[in-house]
């Protein structure tokens, strides 16, 4: 399966389009793109999901990272337009109480 | 070996000087076999293009001086990669060395991480945990009190491999090093999360749902840490309900509290408890909703649990384009009297 990444720069936020799916193969190309971001002093991230179908738990461990390196750096991160079977993990894991998370463009509940 | 060497060699100017005059296939074949040879025998780059030299020299003795002057330089420039191949023989044996010793831990691992399922009265308990890969990233604990109660982990350790299975005795030892019956699943949650958080990697996290049941009150206890929700089934009704615990995964932030759930567990009702393995499957491209397995429990919901918990995995692992992609865990429990 494949994912791709794309970012647009737009004012002094950086936007994350991702499309595909994020597993353990696919993870990693999202880390590498998404973490130097992060790490960027008070910068703004908003990653766009709308075209992400799966994602699974290593998927997560990306975003926590990134989340743990908002913390540090004072950067901000923001998920936007989550399927319902992605925006279910988050929900889960308890993740949508500590990430920034925009409502779901498909629906809310099923 | 040296014997072998010669002939490889002698074969090797044969071969060139056939495939000089007719550019057949069969001696390109012919050579393919040689090349395999001096692979067995070790025999460096530059040392073939040594021969090569020679048995052109020999093959033609009318060689123009640029393509003399060109192969040695070639022969220089392959010196570097002989010296790269030298190397081989060396990182072989340590990737064997390092793959006995994984085995070793890993097989350590499954003696310390071992559980047994305990007898409790009146309850009827089934487990089953299948890897999707060598080690197992789902993690199961009974702790049977001294008052007769169960406490049950279930958990699923996000990233594979060697940390994540050391992540796993870590949370092992934690948990025993706790005073069993004295603690409530969201004080043992709450304890863990920070166990969890200063000792691990930032892209590795774990969920927890940890239950403690008590046969004098017929209640469970549970709360979640980021797991993958269970289910109760209401033996009266006839009907599952999704047991909706909320709480952060472990390792994300220190100061997590986690909700505690208490639950009635009436005669013949019963508790499931899973991993994301289970409502994970898929069967080709399409996924197995909770609903299916859900289904599938019902179905089997007449045997004894632990041939219950079997029964669920051996109906997936049969269907056709069954894959598992990732550790499943299947545990129920249910009260007897």
């Amino acid at each position: 399966m494949n994912l791709t990444v794309n970012v647009v720069e737009e004012n002094e936020k950086s936007i994350l389009n991702v499309s595909g799916e994020i597993d353990i193969y696919t993870a990693p190309k999202l880390k590498e793109t998404l973490l130097p971001l992060t790490k960027v002093e008070g910068k703004t991230v908003e990653v766009n999901l709308e075209n992400v179908n799966y994602m699974d738990s290593t998927g997560l461990g990306v975003f926590i990272s990134a989340l743990k390196s908002t913390k540090e750096k004072k950067s901000k991160l923001t998920l936007i337009n989550l399927q319902d079977r992605v925006m279910r993990i988050f929900e889960i894991t308890g993740l949508d109480d500590v990430i920034d998370i925009k409502a779901a463009i498909r629906g809310g509940n099923e | 070996m040296e014997e072998v060497i010669d002939n490889s060699a002698a074969n090797y100017k044969e071969l060139l000087k056939h495939y000089l005059e007719s550019q057949d296939e069969q001696a390109l074949y012919g050579v393919e076999k040689v090349s395999k040879s001096f692979i067995k025998n070790e025999i460096l780059p530059e040392e073939i293009i040594n021969l090569h030299i020679q048995a052109m020299g020999e093959i033609n003795p009318n060689l123009k001086a640029d393509y003399k002057h060109s192969m040695n330089f070639l022969l220089e420039a392959m010196i570097f990669y002989g010296l790269a191949m030298q190397e081989i023989p060396l990182l072989k044996e340590e990737k064997h060395v390092l793959k006995s010793e994984i085995s070793v831990a890993a097989s350590m691992q499954k003696t310390l991480l071992g559980t047994t399922k305990p007898t409790i009265e009146g309850l009827d308990i089934g487990i089953i945990s299948v890897p999707a890969h060598q080690m197992n990233g789902d993690y199961h604990h009974f702790i049977k009190g001294k008052d007769g109660s169960l406490g049950i982990a279930i958990a699923d350790v996000v990233g594979k491999g060697i940390p994540a299975a050391l992540c796993m005795s870590m949370i092992k030892y934690a948990m025993d090093s706790y005073p069993e019956e004295s603690m409530s699943p969201k004080s043992i949650l709450k304890n863990l999360n920070r166990v969890v958080e200063r000792n691990v990697d930032p892209s590795m996290f774990i969920t927890m749902c940890y239950a403690h049941y008590k046969p004098k009150e017929s209640k469970l206890y549970l709360s979640s840490a980021g797991h993958e929700p269970g289910y109760y089934y209401h033996a009266q009704s006839d009907t599952f309900e999704e047991i909706e615990t909320k709480g952060l995964v472990l390792g994300v932030s220190p100061d997590t509290e986690y909700a505690q759930y208490e639950l009635p567990i009436n005669k013949n009702d019963m508790i499931i408890l899973l991993t994301d393995g289970v409502t994970e499957c898929r069967d080709g491209d399409r996924f197995i909703d909770s609903r299916e397995v859900l289904d599938i429990i019902k179905q089997y919901a007449d045997l004894p649990a632990q041939q219950m918990v079997e029964g669920v995995y051996k109906h997936f692992e049969k269907l056709q384009d069954f894959q598992l992609r990732d550790d499943f865990t299947l545990l129920v429990l249910r009260k007897d009297v």
